[in-house]
Parts: C-alpha cells; sequence; structure tokens
C-alpha cells in the first residue's frame, strides 16, 4: 500500500521555523505526491500546525524551500500560493460570520480562488453539494454547529479549486456519525484528483483515509511510512506515552 | 458507597463536546491514571469534576451527595482538590501565600505547612520566592502542595510531568511515593505510560471523549492500551477500505 511520492506535488527541503529561541521545525523534509493521501500525527508541540502553515504560506520559513509543482514559492505568500491550488483548513473554522454560508464559499471562489462569475457560481453550488450544505446555503455562518462550520471550512477551501488540500484536525469533536460523513467528503476530494495533507489526533479516523503517515516530534520527522507500521514503530508510541513505554 | 461516582455526564466547551455519556465510579484508596490522546477529554472531566466547568448533562456525586451544581470552593471545602494543568499558582504571591491561602479552606487532617515542606524539600528555600520566579518543578511542587494543604480526600493530577525535564520529574514522584502508598485516592493524568502504570491501581484510558478502556493497572498490558488509546483496534472492526 502506499504510492511512493514520486512527482512531489507540493514538497519543503530543510524547512527551519524559529519563534524567537524557539525552534519549532527543525530541519523538515516533507513531501506530497498528486493525488496522495498523507496524514500527520505526534503529540502536542511537534510543530505540525506550523508545517502547514510554512507549506501554505500562512508562516514564513526560517530557512529550507517549498516548492509547488518543481517551483519554487518559498517567497509567495499565503494568497499567491491560494492561486495557485495550496488551500489549507483552519483548526478552529473562522467563517464570516455575519455573511451566509454560499457568501463565505462565493468570497474563498472569487477572491481565494481567483474565479469569476458563473464559474465561481457553479464551482460554488458544487461545493456546497460535496460538503452537504446546499440545505444550509443562506444560513448565516454564526448560526451554524460544530459540523456545519467545519464542513463550510471544507467548503471554503474546495471553493478555490485546490490541487492541494492541507486539513488542519479537521475531525476534531465530531461524533462518530459525523466522522464517517467526514471521511466520505475527503475521499472523494482524493477521487477528484487532489493530494491531502491530513493533520489528525483521532489516528483511526485518519487511517482510513490516508496511504502514507508522517509522524512528528519536537519539529522534526521520526517515521514516514505505510500508517500502520508507523503507529507501530516503537519510537512513534515513545513519543505519546514516554519511553519506555514497552 | 463510592467516593466518587459520575453517571452519564457531558462536558461541552461552546460547540465541541469534550465528555461523552462518561460513567465511573471511584473506591477510596484507589489511584486511577487517567489516559488518552490530546483532546480526549481528561483535563475536561478533572474539571467538571472539581467543578471548575459545569456538565451539560449527567451528575456528579461524591461521598453520597450529588455535587453536580455545587460550586468549586465547596467541593474543596467538602474534599475534592485539583492541581490543574499550567499549575495556576498566583504568581505574584510567594510560596508560602500561595500555600496559606488553601489553609484558609481549614480542612484539617495530616497535611500541614510543614509536611508539606518535607514531602517537597525543593520548596524550603523559596518558601518566600515569589511563584512567578520558580522553575516548572518547583511550581508544581507547590501547586501539589496547595491542594494537599486542603487535606482532599480526592487529589485530581492534571498532566504532572508536562513540560518538565525527566530529572524533575523523578524527583517529584519520588516526593510523592509516601502520598501514593499511603492509601490517597486520586485521579492521575499522565502522559508517561509507564510513570502512570508504576503508581496506579486502576487505568482509564479516554478516546474522543469517552471510556474506551478501564480496568485494573495490573491487568493491562502495553499493546491493550496502545490500540484504545488511539482507538486503532476500532478501526480494525471497522474494515479499512
Amino acid at each position: 500500500m502506499g504510492r511512493p511520492p514520486t512527482g512531489a506535488i507540493l514538497s519543503g527541503a530543510g524547512l527551519h521555523k524559529r519563534f524567537g529561541a524557539l525552534t519549532v521545525l527543525d530541519d523538515v523534509s516533507f513531501s506530497v505526491g498528486a493525488e496522495e493521501a498523507v496524514g500527520i500525527v505526534g503529540p502536542n508541540g511537534a510543530g505540525k500546525t506550523t508545517l502547514l502553515s510554512v507549506l501554505a504560506g500562512g508562516l514564513p520559513a526560517s530557512g529550507g524551500n517549498v516548492r509547488f509543482r518543481g517551483a519554487d514559492v518559498t517567497s509567495a505568500d499565503a494568497s499567491e500560493r491560494s492561486r495557485l491550488g495550496i488551500a489549507k483548513t483552519h483548526q478552529v473554522p473562522r467563517p464570516f460570520g455575519g455573511l451566509t454560508v454560499f457568501e463565505n464559499v462565493y468570497v474563498a471562489a472569487t477572491a481565494g480562488g481567483g474565479h469569476r462569475g458563473a464559474k465561481a457560481y457553479r464551482g460554488c453550488m458544487d461545493v456546497l453539494e460535496l460538503c452537504d450544505m446546499l440545505g444550509a446555503a443562506n444560513r448565516r455562518a454564526e448560526t451554524l454547529g460544530l459540523l456545519d462550520r467545519k464542513r463550510l471550512e471544507l467548503a471554503r477551501v474546495l471553493a478555490t479549486d485546490p490541487v492541494v488540500v492541507l486539513l488542519d484536525e479537521i475531525g476534531g469533536g465530531l461524533t462518530d456519525e459525523e466522522t464517517v460523513a467526514l471521511v466520505g467528503t475527503i475521499r472523494e476530494m482524493q477521487r477528484r484528483g487532489m493530494a491531502i495533507v491530513w493533520i489528525e489526533h483521532i489516528v483511526h479516523v485518519l487511517l482510513q483515509v490516508v496511504e502514507r503517515l508522517v509522524c512528528m516530534v519536537a519539529g522534526r520527522v521520526i517515521a514516514d511510512g505505510e500508517p500502520r507500521a508507523v503507529m507501530s514503530d516503537p519510537a512513534v508510541v515513545d513519543a505519546y506515552l514516554g519511553s519506555g513505554a514497552r | 458507597m463510592s467516593l466518587l461516582s459520575v453517571d452519564r455526564l457531558d462536558v461541552r466547551h461552546g460547540l465541541l463536546q469534550a465528555v461523552r455519556e462518561v460513567s465511573f465510579a471511584l473506591e477510596e484508596g484507589e489511584v486511577l491514571a487517567l489516559v488518552g490522546a490530546n483532546g480526549a477529554g481528561k483535563s475536561t472531566l478533572l474539571r467538571a469534576i472539581a467543578g471548575a466547568h459545569q456538565p451539560s448533562a449527567g451528575s456528579i456525586a461524591f461521598d453520597g451527595a450529588d455535587v453536580t451544581s455545587m460550586r468549586a470552593h465547596k467541593r474543596v471545602a467538602r474534599g475534592i482538590a485539583l492541581v490543574p494543568e499550567g499549575r495556576r499558582l498566583f504568581g505574584d504571591m510567594s510560596v508560602e501565600e500561595n500555600l496559606r491561602v488553601a489553609m484558609r479552606v481549614d480542612r484539617r487532617g495530616h497535611w500541614t505547612l510543614d509536611r508539606v515542606m518535607e514531602l517537597f524539600p525543593m520548596l524550603i528555600e523559596r518558601r518566600n520566592s515569589l511563584a512567578g520566579n520558580l522553575s516548572g518543578g518547583e511550581r508544581q511542587a507547590a501547586a501539589i502542595g496547595r491542594a494537599l494543604l486542603t487535606n482532599p480526600r480526592l487529589l485530581l493530577l492534571d498532566e504532572v510531568s508536562l513540560g518538565l525535564a525527566p530529572v524533575v520529574v523523578e524527583q517529584l514522584y519520588k516526593s510523592m511515593t509516601s502520598l501514593l502508598e499511603g492509601g490517597a485516592t486520586l485521579i492521575l493524568v499522565e502522559q508517561e505510560l509507564n510513570r502512570a502504570l508504576s503508581v496506579a491501581t486502576r487505568v482509564l484510558c479516554m478516546l474522543e471523549g469517552k471510556i474506551v478502556l478501564d480496568g485494573p493497572a495490573k491487568a493491562m498490558s502495553r499493546e491493550l492500551i496502545v490500540d484504545a488509546y488511539f482507538g486503532l483496534r476500532r478501526a480494525a472492526v471497522q474494515g479499512l477500505r
């Protein structure tokens, strides 16, 4: 199992990220292939969210470079990378509360994805259908519950028509049934040709989607490979449950 | 009658439900290790038991009385003490002042200022230092000492080792040996599994707000806990891909 990441579509090489004296990414190299689904796990403070932010352009790297489809995008900001096809969801969804669900998605399609007119409109409708949000299209985002906020976060990302989707803990706090629906949506995204990079603490959910798993600890990648092999790697278990937990 | 009885407890953080229909009972003298990944609901459960976070459904009984809607300080007066994640000392007060705050609860018992200092000798020379200037280990010792000075019947310890150097963790646990072996009743959230297993009489593992494993520490294997912790067995049952 696991598609080899030949011809990485998005990659970071020798990435460093420092906040003052604190090193959050310490020489991290990471790549995702076209249409590949990769999961990232690791205990709190491992640098997972920071890695996604550096890949998406939300945070500048302190060292190393990011390449997308072979081109160096290290100095491109998040909006430029969004237009190129790199999109990221946030751990805590922050929709425009006063706008409707449709308007939120439309802003993403136009401002984030650079689409216009009928194409943008049709794209939004398609995305709302995929995320099972057509029925809520005219609701103000601030009235949404947690599941719908997560769906809207995903819809906003999809409306930019991305090539690579970076998901930051989109499954947290959902019920079992809601999680099944989320997994269905993410598999459909992959079927449509998107590459997925997914950070999730709920490992058994992650394993239903990803073909490759990366484990980060203290700013470094300590394991990268077939998901079940990574989860049974003693170094990975130690990272969560303390050394010598064997 | 159990000392603590939690029945179908739901606890929410706004839109997020962190604890889902959790039920368990704790007997006097049990040392319960509460394990689980980030976001499993461990700290929220402890905070709900302590009265720091109001549950949205279910009930908590302590020593036979329903304390579900009792304010936190009244639960302290009844004998529930929480050592919160992040220690939460009063940074502008000295170590001794922090400890004396707890003594105002006026629950007398084994624990006195002197006995706490004896338990954590590292606090002796820091007695008059501002809590805000302490090292992580000293802070944790002061926070545990503060909880002990309420002479609790149930001590809730959240993330004892978090952010501390291994040598400091070793020192803290060594100090707590007498406490742990002396028949105290406590619930311990500890990320280091071996550490938790070495002191606990019982292990309870949470996953996504629910209890997925509960049993005597002696009967627990590493594999059993790791599977429950990551929910891997469930993934297998669900039939992957």
